[in-house]
């Protein structure tokens, strides 16, 4: 009988986690969402910028990591537009440039924000690190043009941007490993303050580069978007996404819980040990 | 054809090698434009790797389709999306490829409604194999296990918001986890893949790793 639920089939759990993701979905209960300190330190920073700072946002995710980061990107967005900073987007990844143009653009025309003058998107280009520090060296060689074709030159929105070393802060949106390279071939090199936002699987690799200072801020995962929703006052995707999440996390605690007990309940530990030790443990 | 072969690109490796590892240290005027000059010759190499990427690519799966291998018929679809994709890309709206990219043209719908839900949706799909893995695998069958089952139990509370609620305790602990444990082993890690890397890269620049040349030495 306890065989049964040791060996369970796997199509029941799945049936499990949709009706939890349904259910939470549909219900509608307020969970307490309060902001870490790494996320608050990235608000505290923009909140500080003088108005007309130069805020870079690297946009180096594509769809499948949109559920995450995207949410993210309006969030920081609504704060910087709302703030009057000059924001320049770009991406790394080749995927992530309708993403990028599409959460620049919508959020511009909410708060009246002109392209080319009061943010600019240059778009996509290979080469990643080595962009980095063409970058560094000097933006304009490094797109000499931006997205829609525009001469990097002479964009209001860049003005008294030559390189790196003059933008106020870089927040690299990361669903890779692109915020490590931001940080050897950027942030080391031409000294920028900077912060990352990124998928929740890649968090835990981001918290010696928090230890260190050679990022001031970290946004991990919806629960990241999330508490920066609620410090703009701009709750959408990422809070509402709280609830399903946190639902399925419970529900995956229950399942090892219950997986385990049944194991012990049906003797199954014995087995393993006695295999252990007939491996010579 | 030894010379053009091996010996020409082990010898550019060198000198370029030695000397982007120099400029390093060389606060200079010239030194940064050298430097410029370098990275864009990288971009533009950058940009032609994509061309080998899609060229093996293709080739992978006009073989599996050729071979009748099993999943075949999945290799069909690389080729409808990315023809589809390429047609409407050099197509731009009927102002052909040297024109500048038209907004709210076909590539775009293509974008926001096929690549965007079709990506996402793979990704959620995650969710439900975690939650089979976890069930399946995750036994305390040694000290080990437990410790590792307990923490990832505490993380995966103390992370969202329902930890809180549980237990105002259950959120520390998580940060406490991420802070000291994982900082130590993840910067562990990191200190050894990147020493790693510095020896490999001056392997490959004196000559020593030649891997990269093709046909191994």
């Amino acid at each position: 009988m306890l065989d049964k639920f040791v060996n369970i089939d796997r199509r029941i759990i799945f049936v499990l986690v949709a009706i939890a993701v349904i259910v939470s979905l549909l219900l509608t209960f307020r969970l307490p969402i309060p902001p870490t300190p790494p996320v608050l330190s990235i608000y505290n920073t923009i909140e500080d910028l003088p108005p007309d700072s130069h805020v870079l946002i690297a946009f180096d995710y594509d769809p499948a990591a949109m559920e995450e980061l995207q949410p993210m990107a309006v969030a920081l967005l609504h704060h910087l537009y709302s703030k009057d900073l000059k924001v320049i987007g770009l991406t790394l990844w080749p995927g992530g440039t309708g993403l990028a143009e599409q959460a620049l653009v919508t959020l511009a025309g909410e708060y009246n924000k002109k392209s080319g003058e009061d943010f600019v998107f240059l778009g996509y280009k290979p080469g990643v690190a080595s962009l980095i520090i063409n970058m560094g060296e000097n933006l304009h060689t490094a797109f000499p043009t931006d997205f829609y074709g525009n001469d990097t030159q002479t964009l209001p929105a860049l003005r008294g941007v030559h390189s790196l070393k003059d933008i106020d802060y870089v927040i690299d949106l990361a669903a890779g490993a692109s915020a490590e390279t931001w940080i050897a071939f950027g942030k080391e090199k031409y000294k920028f303050d900077m912060a990352v936002g990124c998928t929740a699987v890649i968090g835990p690799d981001l918290y010696p580069f928090l230890d260190s200072r050679q990022i001031n801020g970290l946004m991990a995962g919806l629960k990241g978007a999330a508490e920066y929703e609620v410090l703009v006052g701009f709750q959408a995707n990422a809070v509402e996404g709280m609830r399903p999440q946190s639902v399925t996390h419970a529900l995956v605690v229950v399942f090892i819980i219950f997986s385990n007990a049944v194991f012990f309940a049906s003797g199954g530990w014995r087995t393993t040990r006695k295999r252990l030790g007939g491996a010579g443990r | 054809m030894t010379f053009l072969r091996r010996t020409i690109p082990l010898a550019i490796c060198f000198v370029l090698g030695i000397t982007i590892a120099f400029q390093y240290y060389v606060p200079n005027q010239h030194s940064s434009a050298f430097l410029e000059l370098m990275t864009r010759w990288d971009k533009i190499i950058a940009g032609f790797a994509v061309f080998i990427g899609a060229y093996s690519l293709f080739h992978l799966h006009f073989s599996r389709i050729k071979f009748k291998a099993a999943g075949w018929g999945y290799s069909i679809f690389v080729f409808i999306g990315a023809g589809i994709m390429l047609f409407f890309g050099f197509y731009n709206e009927g102002e052909g490829l040297l024109a500048d990219k038209q907004e709210g043209s076909m590539f775009d719908w293509l974008y926001i409604y096929v690549q965007v839900p079709a990506g996402a949706t793979i990704f959620s799909i995650l969710a439900f194999f975690m939650a089979s893995a976890a069930y399946r695998t995750f036994r305390a069958r040694t000290v080990e296990s437990a410790l590792l089952l307990v923490a990832a139990i505490i993380v995966m509370l103390g992370r969202v918001p329902l930890g809180a609620l549980i237990s105002p305790y259950l959120p520390l602990a998580a940060d406490w986890i991420m802070s000291v444990p994982n900082l130590a082993a993840k910067r562990g890690i990191l200190l050894g893949v990147s020493l790693g890397a510095i020896a490999t890269s001056i392997k490959i620049i004196f000559g020593i790793e030649r891997q990269y040349l093709g046909g191994g030495d």
